[in-house]
């Protein structure tokens, strides 16, 4: 055997290892969903839906994921319109400290959640402000942000800026220009925008534990029930679900950002490939 | 004034800063009516930023913008009597063909059906009869060029305004796009405004031109006065090819000057023929097109009336074409530098291509020869 086709055994070994550890534990969690054992261990006790049906009935959870949903749909709304404005004020004019100000809109996406949250914490306790669902609704629209005009950007940048014009010089108002011609084409950036930043904000878990105060979301419930080993294979089948729900709305955000580029014939140049 | 001289856009001392940087350093024009008009320059000149003055996407920093006679300062792109084919064409991706072509009929309050024949009559000028209800993404290249005129010429502009429109095609295409909008433009005879940074392109289609450097205008000519006059060294250089030999003025007068020029010998050139040089430029040059001499084959005949002997330093064969470089005998005699000049022929039937290293004769008639001084 050549050394060539040895070496390239061994990375193809490290990249069977490297998924494994990445989705196997992810894939334990449906399997223990259906599993009819209240003790997460091999070997399987039997099937059953019940952790589903327990799901279901439990109220407090029920409230969790009202206030997720709530939580989640204003944030990447939130996030995707300033998004819009920031996205083309960047792609389309000139202004002074214009790299500076983009950078400081992008800072959160590295900067350590527990830092944002203590701090907003901090200055919304300092402002006399009550903690609710609104707060973590403008804690999520802050993390969301970055992502909305990362993905917003590709979709104004891969855009003819004579587009707009041409509809201008054809007797259309601004505002017209923007709504007939540049809306359109970049429908598919806003999409995959407001998916993106729903996703992110439904499992966000450090800003809503500290900025939602009595008020419960799915992660933070999902925290506070792992203190009980009898509830576990009911948080499993939660888990599942939330997956499930993850994947598809991704596919349906990256499905829109891919026929956006389609569309406007554009190169592919971002995303996930 | 007569009508058809009537000026359809005047710019009158037309500056445009942008920051410190001098866009347009009084830019004053007259295009007339029914023109068909080439901006022509360098990239950088200004060109585009002039048409895009023109159709309001800019504003101008003093001076003045007249369409029609009217000023238009305060009229914005989408009220002026100006459309634009621009240079990506911008043919909307998300609409069809026909879509786009009626754009520009959303507020206009005529019918349905007689907007749709509309559309179908425009289609059909530009030769697209039938592509309605095509996809932008399914269209080549030439057209979409058609579709963004036809776009343009639906709402009957009385002035065209055309962005480097052909500059994205091949060179086939690119002919025969030259020749159909010469063609269009006769037949529905409003004025046509042409950027361009190719002069081969603004040659063949303009009836005027002006030669643009750096936010200035060098020369405004005909196709003919510009190729054959240019108005300075500068201008010169960028249309087509011209050789320049040193010069030296011997007396002048109000008729013209009698000048000895390097390896031609002495000649008397008439006012006409004098253009000036560049301040930056050293001396007197005398300038000549390549096709306007003569290579002398054994048993040629040609109707020039001076003879200079020369080596042939280099040939470039290109099938219809020869390019000769000649060493003219006594080119070195101003300034002790010997010169060589590019002579082109024809390559007719029964005439041989010469070799390097040939001792000739090149033929040539003062009447070709400009002084730049």
């Amino acid at each position: 055997m050549s050394q060539r086709s040895f070496e390239g055994s061994g990375l193809r070994i490290y990249a069977i290892l490297y998924l494994l550890f990445l989705y196997a534990p992810i894939a334990l969690l449906p399997v223990f969903a259906f599993n009819s054992g209240t003790i997460i261990a091999f070997p399987l006790q039997g099937f059953t839906t019940d952790w589903f049906a327990q799901m279901s009935t439990n109220s407090t959870l029920r409230r969790a994921l009202g206030n997720s949903l709530t939580i989640a749909v204003s944030a990447s709304i939130l996030a995707t319109c300033l998004g819009i404005f920031a996205a083309r004020a960047t792609t389309r004019f000139e202004f002074p400290f214009k790299g500076g100000i983009m950078g400081l809109i992008m800072v959160p996406m590295v900067l350590p959640e527990i830092i944002v949250a203590m701090s907003l914490l901090v200055v919304l306790l300092g402002a006399g402000l009550q903690l609710s669902i609104l707060t973590v609704i403008a804690g999520h629209t802050l993390i969301c942000m970055p992502y909305a005009i990362a993905i917003l950007s590709t979709a104004f940048s891969s855009l003819d800026k004579s587009l707009e014009e041409a509809a201008y010089d054809l007797g259309e108002t601004r505002w017209g220009a923007f709504r007939l011609v540049t809306l359109p084409l970049v429908m598919p950036g806003i999409i995959s925008s407001l998916l993106i930043s729903f996703t992110i904000s439904l499992d966000e878990f450090i800003i809503a534990f500290f900025l939602a105060g009595n008020e419960p979301t799915l992660p933070t419930y999902i925290f506070s029930q792992l203190r009980f080993p009898k509830q576990i294979p009911m948080i499993m089948a939660l888990g599942t679900v939330l997956v499930v729900l993850s994947i598809v709305l991704l596919a349906i955000g990256e499905y829109f950002r891919r026929r956006g580029i389609a569309r406007i014939s554009g190169k592919d140049s971002g995303g996930f490939q | 004034m007569s009508d058809d001289h009537r000026p359809m856009i005047e710019c009158q001392a037309v500056q445009k800063y942008y920051g410190d940087y001098h866009a347009l350093r009084g830019i004053d024009l007259a295009i007339r009516e029914g023109e068909f008009f080439s901006l022509l320059g360098p990239s950088g000149c200004g060109k585009t930023t002039l048409l895009r003055t023109i159709a309001g996407f800019e504003g101008i920093s003093s001076g003045a913008v007249l369409i029609d006679g009217k000023h238009m300062e305060d009229v914005p792109a989408n009220k002026r009597p100006t459309n634009m084919v621009f240079q990506s064409y911008a043919i909307f991706p998300h609409l069809t063909v026909a879509q786009n072509v009626a754009f520009g009929l959303r507020r206009d309050p005529r019918g349905k059906a007689e907007k749709t024949a509309l559309v179908e009559d425009v289609l059909k000028m530009v030769g697209l009869s039938g592509y309605g209800g095509r996809a932008a993404h399914e269209l080549s290249g030439g057209q979409r060029q058609r579709v963004a005129l036809a776009r343009a010429l639906i709402l009957k502009p009385k002035v065209l305004l055309l962005d480097e429109p052909l500059s994205a095609l091949d060179r086939k295409m690119r002919e025969q796009m030259q020749v159909e909008l010469i063609k269009l433009q006769r037949q529905i005879g409003i004025t046509f405004v042409l950027v361009t940074h190719d002069q081969e392109e603004a040659l063949v289609m303009s009836d005027r031109i002006a030669v643009m450097f750096e936010g200035e205008i060098a020369q405004l000519d005909g196709p003919e006065a510009l190729y054959a006059r240019p108005a300075n060294r500068r201008v010169a250089d960028f249309i087509g090819v011209m050789n320049f030999l040193p010069a030296r003025i011997l007396a002048e007068t109000d008729e013209g000057a009698r000048v000895e020029v390097a390896g031609l010998g002495e000649v008397e050139l008439p006012r006409a023929q004098i253009s000036r040089a560049n301040p930056e430029d050293e001396g007197v040059m005398v300038g000549f097109r390549p096709e306007t001499m003569t290579l002398m084959g054994p048993g040629q005949i040609h109707y020039q009336t001076r003879e200079t002997g020369a080596t042939i330093d280099e040939v470039v064969y290109y099938g219809d074409m020869t390019y000769y470089d000649l060493r003219l005998d006594g080119s070195a005699r101003l300034d002790g530098r010997p010169r060589t000049v590019r002579i082109s022929m024809r390559n007719v039937f029964g005439r041989d291509v010469q070799d390097v290293g040939t001792r000739t004769q090149l033929a040539w008639s003062p009447g070709s020869l400009v002084l730049f001084r």
